[in-house]
């Protein structure tokens, strides 16, 4: 099952010591091989069918305060102990000597893909694009474009750092996607419906591509019927899935240590505090099969964990990257990502979601008398340092008395991320996570939100209505 | 002429036979440095590589060109022999189309425009360091309600780009670039606030570290005391920095791609009236005060000042060359790429709205009653640019009897995009270069949503 390594044993250990040479506390190396290939339909044509390839190593060297770090695209021994060099010039004390770094055991981890990508013939992939714009054109005569695109990539990544870890993983994600406009009297609205997943080929067994694009175009064509969102605070029902986007901004960014630790996030010093609802339940979780921010180690060669950030409205804990975790004298959670080796790794969370509650999600509609049910959020921005919050809807109807009504047109819902959290008053059984990409310091990662259907007493709606 | 130009001759001197065959190379060198707590956090600096290949054969029905593409983050000749393979095999599958074919040359002259500062590459890293760790210095000095610097950041970077194809086009483009940007956070008693500065050029001499540490302390500072407004229809005021992001949305429905494939607004109204008399709005990459001046678009063809709106009457759309094909027109060199991994498309580089001549105090005396808005956030998930739908988080301080007056926090402001172009009331000659594909200036926009309390 598994292949050779990105870079042999005994040149990762030379490399690692010549980091060290100049002194520092920390070597690191990260390497990585990455293919990927896609393919976009667009105005009913494959516009474009596209592969890349990404090969190279990042090295870091930890100095005190102060971290070095070089890249290279090439994994041979020269290249390599050139970046070393480079990422080792902030230590500039010297003193280091020659350091001897002994790396554990080779434990070569596979792929868990059923049917990787790669072994699926073009035209195979092409007709998912091909049946996703008929199912999507046919869901009614108002649908006026449509967009779907399928992307697969593999990634393979070896970190090998000066305390002796050796890790790899491989790591197989297959996507689709579709946007659908439609047009009407109204103008133009659009739908959008994604599947990421941490997974082969073995996705589509499941998912079926007509599902996807008949929600991308039923999204867009409700909205051409859909009157301005109102404004001011409002009762907010969340449909379980993509909410999860409200508590990856409300509070997961606030609880990565890098905030933590510059004093730049609302949660510092809350931890044994109540900052939620008792219904709140928060789980970072890099393990969980299959979701789109699984993986079996982090960047930095730390195992997947589950985290419990929240529980019962009380904060357990941040998650941690290697950098911070030592400062703290602690062990990373295994929140080390980076977007490729051309990076530094930073705290990330993986899948981040909220445990299921008891209550009837229809039941919770039907006692809330006024309000809005969003049924699809679109994405979201906080500031982690004062906690206020946006997220934006893509599916979203009014509930008057009871009852989910009309549809209304796209706007942000803005809120703060203590203060919503306390206002959670209702949690359904039932449960859905959502796939995205998450954007840090200029870094993207892929990510997984999730929570059951849940309600809000208010919060902050922006729409154009008065 | 750069290595890298051989680079991409070599490649297009081994096209196939019937095929067209164009290759983007590319190299970058940066450096980033980040200041924290007086010592460097960390310093970054490396050179990267790579290769976008696209590969079009001849449909055998006569049904046009397919069009395959392959990239690769290496020059090495058997990873660039290996993309090109790659790319020609991808063109087998695609839909033939007889609007796919390559920019040939059209005979436009190029506007030289000199973005390359050599004394970039001779600056020593120490003299970068110094300018993070000073920035840093300086922000937390600046005022005692300054509680934290999350970040002080250097960085600079050096691109080369050399773009050849079988259908003539050469070309080599080059810029470097510096910047440096902090984030403040200020507080007083349990109330935290934030801002952001940065200083933006393409040398050393450009930086204004005094510009980015006053922004980021300023726009902190007041906005301590803040609290949510009460909704209501407002005149919302924007800052030179938000009105860059504002044209870079609205940019979205000026392609030429969006309007040829139904997903703009503004499809079929060339010649109408879309925006207030006073707007004037052009994309012209020739000016070297632009952030994003060039003088070759991604094709290589050269690029050039288009009209988009003059008097608030719509002009016309960019192009790239299968959009304009499909459009039944030319391109207008407006063809963009985000970098050696991406296809080229239509897009904007280099907006600009034409100034008025109130300073910032001046637009806000001229509206009396409003919000001034100082940064707004949730663009990407609350501005549809198909539909025009806009609704944005907004930070900034009202505006009584023509002056700044409290500040206002979570709330946003909505409108679409539509009646927003119509309704701009001032737009300021506080005109600012600033990253990115938009300059901005202060702008005052009439009959907004504000949703707070």
């Amino acid at each position: 099952m598994s292949e050779s390594p990105l870079i042999e044993t005994p040149v990762l250990e030379r490399i690692l010591g010549a980091a060290l040479a100049r002194g520092g506390e920390l070597a690191e190396v990260f390497a990585e091989d990455r293919q990927s290939s896609g393919a976009t339909l667009d105005d009913g044509r494959i516009e474009e069918l596209a592969s890349g390839r990404e090969r190279g190593a990042g090295i870091r060297v930890v100095v005190g305060e102060t971290t070095g770090f070089a890249h290279t695209a090439e994994l041979t021994e020269p290249a390599l102990l050139a970046a070393a060099e480079a990422a080792a010039a902030v230590a500039r004390q010297g003193g280091g000597g020659v350091r001897t770094v002994a790396l554990a055991e080779r434990r070569p981890v596979g792929h868990r893909a059923d049917v990787l990508p790669s072994s699926v013939a073009k035209p195979t992939k092409l007709d998912l694009l091909f049946r996703a714009d008929d199912t999507a054109r046919s869901a009614g005569a108002a649908v006026s474009q449509v967009q779907a695109g399928y992307g697969d990539s593999r990634r393979r990544v070896l970190i090998a750092n000066s305390d002796g870890l050796l890790a790899e993983d491989d790591q197989v994600r297959t996507r689709f996607n579709v946007v659908a406009v439609a047009t009407g009297d109204t103008g133009m609205q659009t739908g959008y419906e994604s599947v990421a997943r941490t997974e082969g080929w073995e996705v589509f067994d499941r998912v079926d591509v007509d599902d996807v694009a008949r929600t991308a175009a039923n999204r867009a064509l409700s909205k051409l019927a859909a009157r301005p969102a109102p404004s001011g605070e409002v009762p907010v029902v969340l449909a379980g899935g993509s909410g999860g986007i409200l508590f990856h901004e409300a509070c997961g960014h606030g609880l990565e240590a890098d905030h933590i630790v510059k004093d730049a996030s609302v949660y510092v010093g809350q931890v044994g505090q109540l900052v939620a609802s008792p219904l709140v339940t928060l789980v970072d979780d890099g393990t969980v099969g299959g979701e789109w921010g699984n993986f079996a180690v982090d960047d930095e060669g730390r195992p997947a964990a589950r985290n419990v950030l929240i529980d019962k409205g009380v904060l357990t804990d941040y998650m941690w990257d290697l950098l911070r975790a030592r400062k703290e004298g602690r062990e990373s959670s295994g929140n080390g990502r980076r977007q490729s080796y051309q990076h530094l790794p930073m705290v990330r969370m993986t899948n981040t979601f909220l445990l299921a509650g008891t209550d009837d999600p229809d039941e919770i509609v039907a006692q809330t008398p006024t309000g809005v049910y969003v049924a699809k959020l679109g994405g979201g921005q906080v500031n982690t340092a004062t906690g206020d919050f946006v997220f934006g809807t893509t599916e979203a109807y009014l509930i008057e008395g009871g009852r989910i009504t009309e549809p209304l047109r796209d706007a942000n819902l803005i809120g703060n991320g203590p203060e919503v959290l306390r206002r959670i008053d209702a949690l359904a059984h039932d449960f859905d996570m959502t796939p995205g990409t998450c954007g840090k310091d200029g870094q993207s990662v892929p990510v997984g939100c999730g929570q059951p259907t849940l309600r809000i007493t208010g919060v902050t709606i922006g729409g154009t209505a008065a | 002429m750069s290595d890298l130009v051989a680079v991409a001759d070599q490649v297009v001197a081994g096209a196939q036979a019937g095929e067209q065959l164009e290759v983007y190379v590319a190299r970058g060198q940066d450096t980033e440095v980040r200041a924290y707590d007086g010592q460097v956090e960390s310093l970054s600096s490396a050179t990267s590589s790579g290769v976008g290949v696209r590969v079009l054969l001849p449909d055998p029905g006569g049904e046009g060109n397919r069009l395959g593409f392959a990239w690769a983050g290496s020059l090495d000749d058997d990873v660039v022999a290996a993309t090109v393979a790659d790319a020609r095999d991808n063109a087998r599958y695609a839909t033939p189309d007889p609007n796919v074919v390559l920019a040939e040359p059209d005979g436009v002259p190029v506007t030289e425009v000199d973005l390359w500062d050599p004394s970039l590459a001779a600056m020593p890293t120490d003299r970068k360091v110094d300018l993070a760790l000073s920035l840093e210095r300086q922000v937390r000095s600046a005022d005692p309600r300054i509680r934290q610097v999350s970040s002080a950041d250097y960085g600079d970077e050096r691109v080369e780009v050399a773009l050849a194809s079988t259908a003539g086009i050469r070309s080599f483009t080059r810029r470097t670039s510096v910047f440096l940007s902090v984030s403040a956070i200020a507080g007083e008693g349990s109330d935290t606030q934030t801002g952001s500065g940065f200083s933006v050029g393409r040398a050393p001499a450009d930086l204004d570290p005094d510009r980015a540490a006053t922004d980021a302390v300023e726009r902190a500072v007041r906005m301590l005391g803040s609290s949510k407004a009460r909704s209501g229809r407002f005149t919302v005021v924007f800052d030179p920095r938000v009105v860059s992001t504002l044209l870079s949305v609205v940019s979205s429905a000026l392609s030429g791609e969006a309007v040829v494939k139904g997903r703009s607004f503004f499809a079929g109204r060339v010649g109408e009236v879309v925006a207030a008399p006073s707007v004037t709005l052009v994309d012209d990459p020739t000016d070297p005060r632009a952030f994003g001046a060039a003088a070759y678009d991604s094709e290589g063809l050269a690029c050039r000042r288009n009209a988009l709106i003059d008097g608030g009457a719509l002009q016309g759309f960019l192009y790239d060359t299968v959009s304009a094909r499909r459009a039944g027109t030319v391109s207008t060199g407006s063809a963009v790429r985000g970098g050696f991994a991406g296809t080229p498309g239509a897009g904007c580089r280099a907006l600009l709205l034409d100034p008025g001549t109130l300073d910032q105090v001046g637009v806000l005396a001229a509206v009396g009653e409003g919000l001034f808005v100082q940064s707004v956030t949730g663009v990407h998930s609350g501005v549809n640019a198909v539909s025009g739908d806009f609704s944005v988080g907004a930070e900034g301080l009202m505006v009584r009897d023509g002056v700044l007056a409290e500040p206002v926090r979570e709330v946003t402001v909505a409108s679409t995009l539509q009646r927003m172009l119509q309704s701009i009331l001032h737009i300021g000659g506080d005109l600012q270069w600033l990253p990115g594909i938009a300059a901005g200036q202060t702008l005052a926009i009439g009959d907004m949503q504000l949703s707070g309390s």
